[in-house]
């Protein structure tokens, strides 16, 4: 297991945690390789197919981050997010897909730190669970 | 909540509650009822929408079989106003989807009158087809005695639909009108209950006799649910414990034909066109090489568990219990028991219970700033 590298599919707001991804990389914060940034306008229009997609496609974690709650730009995507990550979080462990695969987080367009941050701690959370078992299998 | 009896001739419950029917269709603000019926042509039940009262003499609403899930017939009927009110003869599960449905804005309850009957449950489709010879109402009659008198109803090697078994909601607890039978002496009578203003209006043009409800129906009810909740989370263990990791799932699920039949029974999967018949799953036959050479081989058809576990976000909060899906299924799938353990828990997430008021907002329809700071983090 020591060599196993996750595969994370983070999904991030434009106005926040993209921006936040941004400024880590101009300020030259490093971090893990392990995560493919998707740029979306809101955290609210990531549909949960999206997310199960990803799961069944063999992602080891999933990541959604946007404003934080009352900063949205669009008022309150990110409360409609978080319902359906909700929703998800009670479905997707009914089937393996744990719990601590999928996250959501809230990072500002000026958290390059705590956008870093995130991702290096997430990297070894999920180092350490292991890979996703749908990357194993002939169902697509 | 106003409560009658209406008696009971010969011990035949069906020619009463033909007669009842035939009294509120003869009420003036009502212009129609929806009630399933044997049909003339065929020896099958269907839902049927009756304007004469002389055509009701083949209603049967106590046949152990519904070949849909008549809520959304009722959507259908009510999806604009039409100027009359229509009573609708359903099950509870039917009520409950209805109502659902009405949330969704795919019906309105202000020109129906929801008259509800105690639910003695039914078999599968094809069992039913099979078990029926000629004489239907026969078939109903030894069916509702046997089950009013708590006798084991599987039948000639077939059982009731396990949905049916697993359910918890025998009571039609939001109709107008209730009519009761559990806990009923129905030999001699039925009972009748207003349980709603709407049905209040109704029961006052009805010429009932007010009456008391036999105190041992709540008892009876009682036991019942309790019984059908055992079962219930029997089922949710065992359906938990072969579909708990992706492997297993894909097991349980390996026979499934992309035909979505499950989606097109399902009361309320509502949406006109689903997206898993759009171009987006549409994929061009180089994709399916692309997945292939990845994996070595793929199981054809593709996007079957991924069309599975996208219908449980969309209408898992919504799901009534009603069975339609895994009747509906051609490979035998128990897709009933996925859907309603996996809703089980999601239902409970958001304190939601499908189809218990109008008043309730969908859980995805709506938000609170303050809410589900748990879901928040990376732990």
């Amino acid at each position: 297991m020591a060599d196993f590298e996750p595969t994370i599919i983070a999904f991030v707001c434009n106005w926040c945690t993209y921006t936040a991804a941004d400024l880590a990389g101009t300020s030259r914060l490093g971090y893990p390789a392990n995560v493919r940034l998707i740029r979306v306008m809101c955290t609210g229009m990531v549909d949960p197919k999206y997310v199960i997609k990803a799961f069944l496609e063999g992602a080891d974690a999933v990541l959604v981050s946007g404003c934080h709650p009352g900063d949205c730009h669009y008022i309150n995507g990110n409360y409609k997010a978080r319902r359906r990550i909700k929703l998800l979080k009670e479905i997707l462990p009914q089937f393996g897909f744990g719990d601590e695969r999928l996250r959501l987080t809230w990072i500002g367009a000026s958290d390059g730190i705590q956008f870093a941050e995130t991702i290096r701690d997430m990297v070894t959370q999920i180092k350490s669970l292991g890979p996703n078992e749908a990357k194993g299998t002939m169902v697509i | 909540m106003k409560t009658a009896k209406i008696n009971v001739k010969d011990g035949d419950l069906l020619a009463t509650l033909r007669e009842f029917f035939r009294s509120i269709l003869q009420l003036d603000d009502i212009s129609a009822i929806l009630v399933p019926q044997h049909l003339p042509m065929k020896n099958v039940v269907m839902p049927t929408l009756v304007t004469d009262p002389e055509q009701l003499n083949g209603a049967n609403p106590l046949a152990p079989v519904f070949p849909m899930n008549a809520g959304k017939i009722v959507s259908r009927l009510t999806r604009k106003p039409t100027g009359g009110k229509v009573a609708v003869v359903l099950r509870p599960c039917e009520i409950r989807a209805f109502i659902e449905l009405v949330k969704l804005k795919q019906g309105r309850i202000e020109e129906v009158v929801l008259v509800g009957i105690d639910c003695l449950g039914a078999y599968k489709n094809v069992d039913y087809a099979q078990m029926i010879e000629k004489e239907e109402t026969e078939f109903t009659s030894r069916f509702y005695r046997n089950v009013l008198s708590g006798k084991e109803m599987a039948e000639q090697g077939f059982d009731l639909n396990p949905a049916c078994k697993a359910c918890e909601h025998p009571i039609p607890s939001g109709a107008d009108i209730l009519i009761g039978l559990f806990g009923v002496d129905t030999n001699k009578n039925l009972l009748v209950q207003a349980r709603t203003p709407k049905g209040e209006d109704l029961y006052r043009n009805l010429d009932l006799s007010n009456a008391e409800e036999p105190p041992e129906r709540a008892a009876v009810v009682e036991a019942l649910i309790a019984e059908r909740t055992a079962y219930r989370d029997k089922m949710f263990a065992e359906t938990t414990e072969v579909t708990n990791s992706v492997e297993k799932l894909n097991i349980y699920l390996a026979n499934c034909i992309n035909c979505y039949n499950c989606r097109v029974a399902c009361p309320v999967c509502y949406c006109k066109e689903c997206v898993f018949v759009t171009d987006v799953f549409n994929h061009e036959p180089i994709q399916y090489l692309r997945w292939a050479n990845r994996k070595g081989v793929i199981k054809m058809p593709t996007d079957t568990v991924f069309y599975h576990i996208t219908r449980l976000a969309h209408m898992s909060t919504a799901c009534v219990g009603c069975g339609q899906c895994s009747n509906a299924c051609p490979n035998n799938i128990p897709v009933m028991e996925l859907f309603r353990t996996v809703s089980f828990r999601t239902q409970k997430a958001f304190e939601y219970e499908p189809g218990r008021s109008v008043e309730d907002d969908p859980p995805l329809s709506v938000f609170r700033e303050d809410e589900l700071s748990d879901v928040v983090g990376i732990g």
